[in-house]
């Protein structure tokens, strides 16, 4: 059962992130997409995906601190553990809270608009069930296990189990005896990862960084090939009524 | 200077009669499909009017263009770069599908399963977005025909901007149609929002597209484009736009929305420009300037300087052929009666339009005056102002000089070509009288009034331009033959032209051939290798050799 979850789970996660990822970009380009339903409401969805997408990536950037980087680095350049404790704490539970209510507001969104919830597809859902799963463990992990209960150094069992699994030292001992929440969210996060190429997720790889340096105007080349004789491409579908 | 073509279009507003078969059958062609209900890549709307998005016109709100930053430099007006990539999670500016209209279907079924009854059955409206019944309130011609009456007309934008004692003179005045399409801008706005460099304006003929598979449906290219020309498949999640039918117009024929207007309004022709001025004609501070700085970018075709750098450039001899007939270039470069549609945008749009005189003759006749006698009609044209005014806030940014000199033009030529018809001689005067001769008159009139489908529609080919690439029918003549090896030995350098090639090969086939060209029998060409072309040295006897009989 431990190498099942602390070993198996995530190397299966990673290998399906990778390989589902290339398949998507080279046979559904067309869909990938974020699917915007801003044209249906822009009210709610101006308050919150900026507040979800901002704090998520305040989030992204917690674990990068907190789960990449080891605790004798920290202490090298002087941050106690008391010190990067307070930091965690807080800046986590603000960033994660922030992404919470976001997507709280955004789940609101999509059920109380008409339109909205009908372009909502299953994949969506299940997609929002392990998202949101994610983030509300990883808010209780944060407020409950770092706080309330007064502190938890996951930088001695978790962190160094997440690097081993990169370093291909994978070590599934390190997790014995951890905080069961911590348990869930990293498997709810493992589970994110392996369902990701398949969600409307996959519009953060084209996170549009180069547009920050690309001229204005863009010429291109018609290609010289002929028409081409395939099927009919996506998106031609005739009007129905929902 | 690099040259580089565009397909460009020009309509004709006094021709234009409302019917919307353009829409339609633009409409059947291109956007009859699930998630672009809403989307009419043309459509037509009925002048003073707010248009189709509602008040798309008014860029305080919709942010659409370009402005200039302090430094004078072209920004779009909704932000840069920074600001952009910021805002990425939500367009702070987007229309949403009210702004546009909630599309609809009926439940036609009821019509035919109701049961037998008193009353008459009824086919109610669904909308199409949420699939609910709905109440019809807005479409995107809502207003056509002046529908709706002076309270809807009031908000369009263009009437907000003229005074307004003006505004309550000319609700009894005048109305037109203005159709529209995407106008493949020099400049446009939404390619330089596109966070994904999705779209992008092909280098053969101008052609803004949207690459579908590139686009991420950021949404930003709907907020950029001033005309709202691109729209958001919301069941896709991509923007779409106006193609400029490029299917059709790669093999010579003219867009749909040309290919089936009534009243025959469109020409397509191409246009020569210098790509390399474009951003310093847009970046022109003065918003009245524009018109003239956007007409010096583009280039006459008979000038063989021009001619010679569209070589040097890549522009096929067919294009620029096909530039020198363009009806286009003639409309708006030679005659200089066709205007850009709000050149205060910056974007330097490529379909153009030749304003309507109808608005001024309809007055005329209102108040029983002839109204296609010259003078009356130059008379009408300075104090008519509230129409001139109008059409100069759409064409000219306001500056009414340029819209009453074409007005003047129409008026000559109508004037003109009424003696004519009359059986009387033309009287150069009149055409004098707009800076023009009677002959640059009567070749007006030919192209507005009786122009055939193969004068209007001027389109060269892609296959052409393709095969003549391949083909290199220009030998270069300055060709130098290099010299030694290139850097990675032999054979490495830049290969010698086609044509080049093929000129040495031709030579060298019929020249040689030691079986029956042996070094003592000088004077024979090997004929199993002649292809026929050129006259091989030793073709003939040499005339020594005879005169040695």
């Amino acid at each position: 059962m431990r190498l099942l979850l602390w070993v198996a789970l995530p190397y299966a996660a990673i290998a399906i992130l990778i390989v589902g990822t290339v398949w998507r970009w080279r046979y559904d380009q067309f869909g990938w997409t974020t699917r915007s339903s801003e044209l249906y409401e822009s009210r709610l969805l101006r308050v919150g995906s900026p507040l979800f997408h901002f704090g998520l990536a305040f989030v992204i950037l917690g674990h990068v601190m907190g789960l990449l980087i080891p605790e004798n680095w920290t202490e090298a350049v002087g941050v106690s553990e008391g010190a990067y404790h307070a930091v965690s704490l807080w800046g986590g539970a603000a960033a994660g809270l922030a992404a919470l209510a976001g997507m709280a507001i955004l789940i609101y969104r999509r059920r109380a608009t008409g339109p909205v919830f009908s372009a909502t597809t299953r994949n969506d859902k299940l997609m929002y069930v392990l998202l949101g799963g994610s983030l509300l463990l990883g808010c209780a992990v944060t407020i409950i296990e770092n706080g309330v209960r007064g502190g938890y150094d996951y930088r001695q069992t978790v962190a160094p189990w997440f690097r081993g699994i990169f370093l291909l030292r994978p070590d599934p001992d390190l997790m014995n005896g951890i905080p069961w929440l911590y348990g869930f969210h990293a498997v709810f996060g493992f589970l994110l990862v392996a369902l990701f190429p398949f969600t409307r997720l996959v519009h953060a790889f084209s996170a549009p960084w180069r547009y920050a340096f690309r001229p204005y105007i863009v010429y291109r080349s018609r290609d010289g090939r002929g028409p081409a004789t395939r099927d009919p491409a996506r998106g031609w579908q005739p009007i129905t009524r929902r | 200077m690099k040259v580089m073509a565009q397909l460009a279009m020009v309509m004709n507003l006094d021709k234009c009669i409302g019917c919307h078969t353009c829409s339609v059958t633009c409409k059947q062609a291109w956007t009859n499909r699930s998630g672009t209900e809403y989307v009419w890549f043309n459509n037509v709307e009925t002048r003073p009017g707010q248009g189709y998005p509602r008040r798309y016109e008014d860029q305080e709100r919709w942010k659409g263009g370009w402005t200039l930053d302090r430094r004078g430099r072209l920004r779009p007006r909704s932000g840069g770069r920074a600001r952009r990539l910021l805002s990425i999670f939500a367009n702070p500016v987007m229309p949403s599908i009210g702004d546009y209209y909630e599309p609809w279907t009926y439940d036609y079924e009821t019509l035919t399963t109701a049961p037998l009854g008193d009353d008459v059955p009824v086919a109610r409206p669904y909308s199409l977005i949420s699939g609910e019944p709905m109440k019809v309130e807005w479409s995107a011609n809502w207003d056509d025909d002046l529908g709706g009456g002076p309270e809807l007309a009031r908000r369009d934008p263009v009437v907000e901007k003229i005074s307004d004692s003006v505004r309550l003179d000319f609700e009894r005045a005048f109305m037109f149609y203005l159709p529209r399409i995407c106008e493949h801008c020099l400049n446009p706005t939404c390619m330089a929002a596109c966070p994904s460099g999705a779209i992008y304006k092909r280098t053969e003929d101008g052609i803004v597209l949207v690459d579908q598979d590139k686009c991420r449906g950021w949404r930003m290219c709907v907020t950029g484009c001033p005309y709202k020309k691109i729209y958001f498949n919301h069941k896709t999640g991509k923007a779409e736009k106006c193609t400029f039918c490029y299917p059709r117009v790669e093999v010579g024929l003219p867009t749909v929305c040309s290919e089936t207007c009534v009243g025959r309004l469109r020409y397509i022709g191409v246009l020569l420009y210098d790509a390399d001025r474009v951003t310093e004609a847009a970046s022109v501070e003065d918003d009245t300037a524009l018109y003239e700085a956007q007409l010096g970018v583009f280039l006459d075709p008979a000038d063989p300087e021009v001619r010679q750098a569209a070589r040097r450039d890549g522009v096929p001899a067919s294009w620029v052929e096909a530039a020198e007939r363009s009806p286009v270039h003639a409309l708006i470069s030679r005659h200089r009666v066709a205007l850009p549609l709000h050149p205060e945008y910056r974007t330097m749009p490529m379909v153009w339009y030749i304003p309507p005189l109808s608005p001024v003759v309809e007055a005329l006749r209102g108040s029983g005056h002839d109204g296609e006698n010259a003078d009356n009609l130059f008379g009408a044209i300075d104090t008519l102002r509230i129409p001139v005014e109008y059409l100069a806030e759409l064409f000219t940014a306001g500056d009414t000089a340029p819209v009453t000199r074409v007005l003047r033009k129409l008026a000559a030529m109508r004037s003109y070509m009424r003696d004519l018809n009359l059986g009387d001689p033309g009287d150069p005067d009149k055409a004098a009288a707009v800076g023009m001769s009677a002959h640059e008159m009567e070749e007006m009139y030919r192209l507005l009034a009786i122009a055939k489908y193969d004068e209007r529609y001027v389109i060269p080919t892609q296959a052409r331009a393709e095969a003549a690439a391949l083909e290199e029918t220009v030998c270069p003549v300055d060709y130098e033959e290099p010299k030694g090896d290139g850097p990675f030995g032999e054979a490495s350098r830049k290969p010698a032209p086609a044509s080049v090639e093929s000129f040495h090969a031709l030579k060298e086939r019929q020249t040689s051939g030691a079986l029956v060209s042996p070094d003592d029998r000088r004077g024979r060409v090997n004929l199993l290798n002649w292809d026929g072309k050129g006259r091989p040295e030793g073709m003939f006897p040499m005339r020594d050799v005879e005169e040695d009989r």
